[in-house]
């Protein structure tokens, strides 16, 4: 099982693959990729230098190019193919199936790999990618219980990754528009959920106050964690009750589920969180390095250090199993 | 510009559906797709009482179109979308590309608003697989699609979201039952009792979204009465009207009235104001925050 860890910079992408990451995956200095924000991603020159630090110590660099383009930038998206296809990435990171077609025809060589932002939550659908343009790997939504991702995995020839720790989504990812909704940006045209432009945090005289695009999306007593604004994870009035109607700020932690993923046949586990700083990319990548080699080894059984450490880099100082967990849904 | 009905988003009592059908037959509007496109949980109305609704719909001159489910999890959620696109009467709306897949080769049908068509190359693969219509997601710009259509294959029909409140997320956690401190295996049907959505407002008291099962909703109404013109020019052919539990078919008369000139976008936006859940937006058409009109 590889894991598949995030890098924001150059820092970062040395932190993931000093402490073990087998797959590095980063995204270019605009919205190609879905994680598009100030002073986060590669240039030219960071790139080339983060794939020969990773080349050179046998590890892979994916590139996630995973918004959507459109017909007036189109261009822009295929150019972002042909560079880093150019400079030797070891496989990219696709939504559109448009884009797909494309790299498929111009790179027949360059692996494939569908984001999680194509939102392909079937065998059915990721079959389709496969069939069409040799997709290798899937990225699966976080929507799955292990049931479901055993299915999936049985019914296709594509390998199949699944989110191992960071940020949750709520909503099926590439199916979210709450943040264009709110704001104008999406991670689906704008590769940005609740943009910290958007953003605006304010002591009142009821609670600090955290705002999206002047919506109020949360209010927090002396005390109370606050958690960045991403619409799901507000707290709003249904009737009489005020609460977090979509999801506590929490991160998902599926240490615990290594054993399962292996005997499913998950074939890579990915760490989320490209706009995290290098610090949690060398912790969060070093426990899953220490856990996934325990369970090559035969001798898997979570230790409490893990567990501690992870809960040190989770929203909230919490973590859920979320889809994998029945009563969640 | 035609009108469709969109599938109805929500859970009603199946006597409320079947009332509602009945009135559709006679209402102005030349497309009604049909069909549970949320959550499988739900069973006021079998697939068998939608062929039933849709004939006597084909039968009172309308086009029908079976929608298929957006978000399948289950082998069970596929087997639906299966016996949607096995159907051998109607066309089929497909929400994912697993639905795509299994209705590739066939002809005319449509590839739904949760595909993620994005531009004409995508819209090309869609035309190669047999697809004669797309449905544009519903955070699409006019310049988005004025600029998929601009050389789009012959034929090809465009149906733009032009009416009602925004679907913006699919979950695999129902919001509804989660108000209820319920498990969704658990439900209790909740949702019933929300028959345009269960209202949520921000701390301050404004009304924001609507949470509708495993669905997240705008709390606003989208409005395109105003864009006629520009959706013209862009290339649209039929505007989408998503159903409501109160005034649907006054609203597909206004529209039809707007679109056949004998109302003003004025006039017609004031009308769909009055009978309207919530506050009309439509900034998602001029690239602007959906929960602003512009």
């Amino acid at each position: 099982m590889d894991l598949v860890c995030p890098a924001g910079g150059l820092p970062a992408l040395k932190a993931a693959v000093d402490n073990g990451a087998d797959w590095v995956y980063l995204g270019l200095r605009d919205d190609t990729n879905a994680r598009n924000f100030p002073g986060l991603n590669f240039d030219g020159d960071a790139l080339a230098a983060g794939l020969a630090y990773a080349h050179a110590r046998g590890r892979k660099v994916l590139v996630a190019i995973n918004t959507y383009p459109q017909a007036a930038n189109w261009a822009r998206w295929t150019a972002a193919v042909d560079r880093v296809a150019a400079l030797g990435v070891d496989a990219i990171i696709v939504a559109d199936a448009g884009l797909l077609r494309y790299a498929s025809r111009a790179h027949p060589r360059l692996a494939l790999h569908l984001s999680v932002q194509g939102s392909a939550t079937s065998y059915e659908a990721i079959n389709f990618f496969h069939e069409r343009f040799g997709v290798q790997r899937a990225v699966l939504p976080r929507v799955l219980s292990l049931a479901q991702v055993e299915l999936v995995a049985r019914r296709t020839p594509v390998e199949i990754e699944v989110f191992g720790f960071g940020g949750l989504c709520v909503m099926v990812e590439g199916r979210c528009a709450l943040s264009a909704y709110a704001c104008g940006e999406s991670p689906n045209t704008a590769g940005a959920c609740s943009p910290a432009h958007a953003v605006r945090w304010r002591e009142t005289p009821s609670g600090l106050e955290s705002r999206l695009n002047g919506i109020l999306i949360d209010r927090y007593a002396a005390g109370e964690r606050a958690a960045y604004p991403t619409v799901c994870k507000g707290r709003y009035a249904a009737g009489n009750d005020t609460y977090y109607a979509f999801e506590e700020p929490a991160s998902l932690n599926t240490l615990d589920f290594i054993p399962d993923f292996g005997r499913i046949g998950v074939r890579a586990v990915k760490i989320e969180g490209r706009q995290r700083s290098p610090a949690y990319v060398a912790q969060v990548t070093r426990v899953w390095r220490e856990a996934l080699d325990a369970w090559k080894a035969g001798s898997f059984s979570p230790r409490p250090a893990w567990t501690a450490a992870l809960a040190r880099h989770a929203e909230g100082g919490q973590t859920t199993l979320g889809a994998f967990s029945r009563p969640w849904k | 510009m035609k009108l469709a009905l969109a599938p109805l988003l929500y859970y009603w009592p199946r006597a409320a559906v079947l009332r509602f059908y009945a009135e559709i037959a006679r209402a102005p509007v030349d497309t009604v797709y049909l069909g549970e496109v949320v959550c499988s949980r739900r069973h006021e109305v079998a697939f068998e009482d939608w062929l039933a609704i849709g004939e006597r719909l084909a039968a009172a001159g309308k086009e029908v179109v079976l929608s298929a489910q957006a978000l399948t999890e289950s082998e069970g959620d596929l087997k639906l979308v299966r016996r949607a696109v096995a159907n051998a009467r109607f066309r089929v709306e497909a929400n994912d590309w697993g639905a795509a897949r299994l209705l590739s080769g066939t002809t005319g049908w449509v590839a739904g608003p949760h595909l993620n068509v994005y531009n004409p190359q995508t819209l090309a693969i869609v035309a190669e697989m047999g697809a004669t219509r797309w449905v544009a997601p519903v955070e699409a710009t006019r310049e988005m699609v004025a600029g998929i259509l601009a050389d789009r294959p012959a034929g090809f029909e465009a149906e733009i979201f032009g009416y009602g409140r925004m679907p913006l997320a699919f979950s695999a956690r129902c919001f509804t039952a989660r108000r209820f401190n319920r498990q969704k295996e658990d439900c209790g049907f909740a949702c019933i009792d929300f028959p345009d959505g269960m209202g949520l407002d921000t701390r301050e008291g404004k009304p924001f979204l609507a949470a509708n099962g495993i669905q997240t909703l705008s709390a606003g109404v989208y409005c395109l009465a105003e864009e006629l013109p520009a959706l013209r020019e862009a290339g649209a052919d039929i505007l989408r009207i998503s159903p409501q539990s109160a005034n649907t078919v006054e609203v597909l008369r206004v529209l039809r009235a707007a679109c056949e000139g004998a109302l003003s976008s004025f006039d017609a936006r004031k009308s769909l104001a009055a009978l309207s859940p919530g506050k009309l937006w439509n900034g998602f058409w001029h690239g602007r925050p959906g929960m602003e009109a512009a």
